[in-house]
């Protein structure tokens, strides 16, 4: 099946068989591969982009749905090479240490901060609680998106 | 790619979604949300070999309040109910279930149709009362909460019926009180209590394999008893069991604990008798 889409903001058009996940669209025919695959079944979080703004496990979500949707992967997240202020914050707090739950993290925090530019540590702990990370350990990633906050609103 | 092989069908509207059905006999399943179908295909408990799309059908997402009741769309997601005010039993409800970006996505049809025995809105709909508009083949009918849950994930609904909507009583007062190993995790032990019409309902979930109206603790208040009575009443009258997650006595001690905490969200049985 044909699906049309924009992946930060750039238009794709690619032939999926209905079964395909939009994860493994972005990250097989899109070659984004930015977006992780954890668990494949809407625990880990790892999957998490914005679709239409809003976040969506890519995994919970097949390609052939996102016909004419606007998507954000963390890929989209820098500007002319310069990283955006919630990657800034990450690596300035030790928010990450493999990396792979990171770019989920990632879009999820980018979602609070552009609805709560100001969130206190809770509702942090709160709105990343449907991201699992393996390695770093919670505290750093609720003080880099902290950190972030007192940066915004430079968004994508 | 993990689930089997389907056909996907966009539906354009109820009429579509209704005969795609019909014609698939038992063979089609509804694409809402898909935050319990998509897993399940992926670990393939369910195959179906047409998937209906229902999420572009357009005019299936309004929150409409209703004579004494609040009437959610099909494609009302659980982030909608935290957003209205409304109904705040059900603004209540919805925060507890899952994350942000399950709640995006994730809808009050879907959760009603899916029928986990540990999820929040069934509890919700048969403690208020709650009424499906469900079309089938043979056309529109109305089916009560009470009539609705039969096992784990299992309901009287068909395999070709759509719920349009459901529709929630307004409750005069109500409690809500959850008890979860982790925040966003399914529920070990839900209860919700609800007066409409100078009645009350209490309804546990997580429980047993359907949401349970705890009918002696019912008759405890009614009776004049006090909450603490009925929390006992409602812990005597359960028959949890045991899993990984909670032995069968924490589950019945939990369960009079969290009836006690709904009781007292709702101001009921707060007197000494
Ligand atoms: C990580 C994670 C955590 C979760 N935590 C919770 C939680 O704490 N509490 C909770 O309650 N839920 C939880 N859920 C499940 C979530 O609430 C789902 O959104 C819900 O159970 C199903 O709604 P859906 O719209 O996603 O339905 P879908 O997954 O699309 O469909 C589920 C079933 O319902 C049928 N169906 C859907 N819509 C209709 C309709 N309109 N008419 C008839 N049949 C229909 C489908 O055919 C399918 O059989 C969680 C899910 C995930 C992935
Ligand atoms: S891979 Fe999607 S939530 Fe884990
Ligand atoms: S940084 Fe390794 S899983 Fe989070």
């Amino acid at each position: 099946m044909n699906v049309t889409f924009t992946v930060n903001d750039e238009s794709v058009r690619i032939d999926v068989e209905p079964r395909r996940t939009l994860a493994d669209a972005l990250r097989d025919n899109c070659d984004l591969t930015g977006t992780h695959l954890g668990c494949e079944h809407g625990v880990c979080g790892a999957c998490t982009v914005l679709v239409d703004g809003e976040p969506v496990r890519a995994c919970l979500m097949f390609a052939v749905q996102a016909e004419g949707c606007a998507i954000t992967t963390v890929e989209g997240l820098q500007h002319d090479g310069a990283l955006h202020p919630l990657q800034e914050a990450f690596v300035d707090h030790h928010g990450l240490q493999c990396g792979f739950c990171t770019p989920g993290m990632l879009l999820t925090a980018v979602h609070l901060l552009e609805h709560n530019p100001s969130p206190d540590r809770r509702t942090i702990r709160e709105a990343m609680s449907g991201n699992i990370c393996r390695c770093t350990g919670y505290q750093s990633i609720v003080d880099a998106v902290e950190a972030a906050a007192q940066r915004y609103p430079p968004g994508p | 790619m993990k689930p089997a092989a389907f056909d996907y069908v966009r539906a354009g509207s109820v009429e579509e979604t209704v005969s795609v059905l019909a014609e698939a006999a038992g063979d089609a399943k509804i694409l809402a949300g898909g935050q319990s179908l998509v897993p399940m295909m992926a670990l393939r408990l369910a195959r179906p070999t047409v998937l209906v799309d229902i999420n572009r059908i357009p005019d299936l997402d309004a929150v409409r309040r209703t004579d004494g009741a609040v009437e959610v769309g099909a494609l009302v997601r659980h982030r909608d109910l935290t957003d209205q005010t409304e109904h705040p039993l059900l603004a209540e409800a919805a925060r507890w279930i899952g994350h942000t970006a399950i709640r995006t996505r994730g809808t009050v049809a879907g959760s009603i149709a899916h029928a986990d025995p540990a999820a929040e809105l069934p509890v919700v709909a048969l403690a208020t009362g709650a009424t499906a508009t469900v079309i089938g083949p043979r056309g529109t009918r109305i089916v009560a909460a009470d009539d609705l849950f039969v096992g784990p994930l299992m309901t009287t609904l068909a395999d070709e019926d759509l719920v349009t909507a459901v529709r929630f009583p307004l409750p005069s007062r109500w409690g809500f009180a959850e008890f979860a190993r982790r925040h966003g995790d399914f529920a070990l032990v839900t209860a919700v209590t609800a007066e409409l019409d100078d009645a009350v309902r209490i309804v546990l979930g997580g429980i047993g394999p359907v949401p349970r109206r705890a009918t002696a603790a019912e008759a405890v208040l009614a009776a004049g008893g006090t909450a603490g009575d009925a929390a006992d009443a409602a812990a005597q009258e359960i028959d949890p069991t045991g899993d990984l997650h909670g032995s069968a006595a924490f589950r019945r001690a939990i369960a009079a604990e969290m009836v006690r905490r709904a009781l007292a969200g709702a101001g009921i049985g707060q007197g000494r008798a």
